[in-house]
């Protein structure tokens, strides 16, 4: 699941700030943007990609 | 062993889930409900997996995904029964009543004058709950008339018909805190406490969890609340009732549990892993064809 050769940062399609990585993200990862707090969902590994992730829907949950 | 981990999104829980089933040696695939076309009829492809560990955050996509591949002949953690259960308030609570397992009391009205008349059945303070939903969400303390009709109106004239299903529950005063109890493979296998200022004690509404050592009332009164879901893995709320003592709130089928391994010094995903990996050896097993035993015209085996 690792790569080398991977960039490991990316844009934010919110506030179009740096997103980046300390390893190797998972396809469907979701992380924060430090920048804007938008909740980014990684949709593509290679290249590295992410978008805005979905809004929690109300069967949502544990 | 080959394991199927379904999701939507990949949570700090999904990527430990993985690294720990990769950890012990499993071939893992991440598969995103979102992609899928399932065949009702046909394993095709999914034959390959020797079980499927379900960490959908959407109820109605585990529940559909896991029924569709159960029917398929699959393993899946947990069972769609179980998530069936404890994705639904009200049949956890009869599943709980059922099984003789303490719990607040509950009433339920399909009708907005009947929820009212519930309110007043269980008293103020009460506890209004979506029968489906997590993390606190909508989960609203009454106090009062006036609270009860407002929110009860709010419900119908706003909520979709989910909404309209009016589950209410007596109000424990608990002291500022709830108890959180980690079971897999019908051991508890670590707990914590969650404290807060705020009635609602979810970590998700900001409260603070720290360990708490599993003691043995917890651990039985836990492990018989599993069995009563029939859940592999799960995480069991409880209520510290100044009158009654211990009562399970909630099961927790899909747990997270990203703030109590920390907390409780015990590496919660490899357990899961473990057993999931347990179930898919078994399954393995079950399903290697069995050679047939030739004897020979000496009476040797061949």
């Amino acid at each position: 699941m690792t790569s080398n050769t991977m960039t490991l940062s990316t844009e934010c399609p919110e506030c179009g700030g740096g997103v980046a990585f300390n390893r190797s993200p998972l396809a469907g990862e979701v992380v924060v943007c430090g920048g804007c707090s938008a909740e980014l969902e990684v949709t593509s590994r290679e290249p590295l990609r992410v978008e805005l992730a979905p809004e929690v829907e109300e069967d949502w949950g544990e | 062993m080959h394991i199927a981990l379904l999701h939507l999104r990949v949570r700090v829980e999904e990527r430990l889930l993985f690294e720990a089933l990769e950890s012990l040696g499993a071939a893992v695939e991440m598969i995103d409900l979102r992609s899928v076309v399932f065949d009702p009829a046909t394993l095709g492809d999914w034959s390959r997996f020797d079980a499927v560990l379900d960490r959908s955050l959407s109820l109605t996509s585990s529940l559909n995904a896991t029924r569709i591949l159960e029917g398929l002949g699959l393993r899946c953690v947990n069972p769609s029964h179980t998530a069936d259960v404890c994705g639904d308030k009200l049949r956890t609570t009869i599943a709980l009543e059922q099984a003789g397992i303490p719990t607040p009391a509950v009433r339920v009205a399909l009708d907005p004058e009947s929820a009212l008349r519930a309110v007043e059945q269980i008293g103020y303070p009460a506890v209004l709950k979506p029968i489906v939903g997590s993390w606190g969400r909508m989960v609203a303390r009454v106090n009062d008339r006036d609270a009860a009709e407002a929110i009860i109106e709010h419900r119908d004239q706003l909520g979709s018909a989910q909404q309209h299903v009016y589950y209410v529950q007596e109000h424990i005063n608990k002291p500022g805190r709830d108890i959180r109890v980690f079971v897999v493979g019908g051991r508890a296998i670590a707990a914590i406490v969650r404290t807060s200022a705020h009635w609602v004690t979810n970590t998700a509404r900001g409260a603070r969890a720290s360990g708490l050592p599993v003691s043995d009332d917890i651990a039985s009164l836990c492990t018989r609340s599993a069995a009563a879901v029939d859940a592999d893995v799960c995480a069991i709320d409880l209520l510290e009732c100044p009158r009654r003592g211990l009562l399970v709130n909630e099961v927790n089928h899909s747990m997270e549990f990203r703030n109590s391994i920390d907390t409780t010094g015990v590496n919660i995903p490899l357990h899961i892993a473990e057993h999931v990996l347990t179930i898919a050896r078994e399954q393995h097993a079950a399903r290697e064809p069995v050679q047939p035993v030739v004897r020979t015209a000496q009476g040797a085996i061949a």
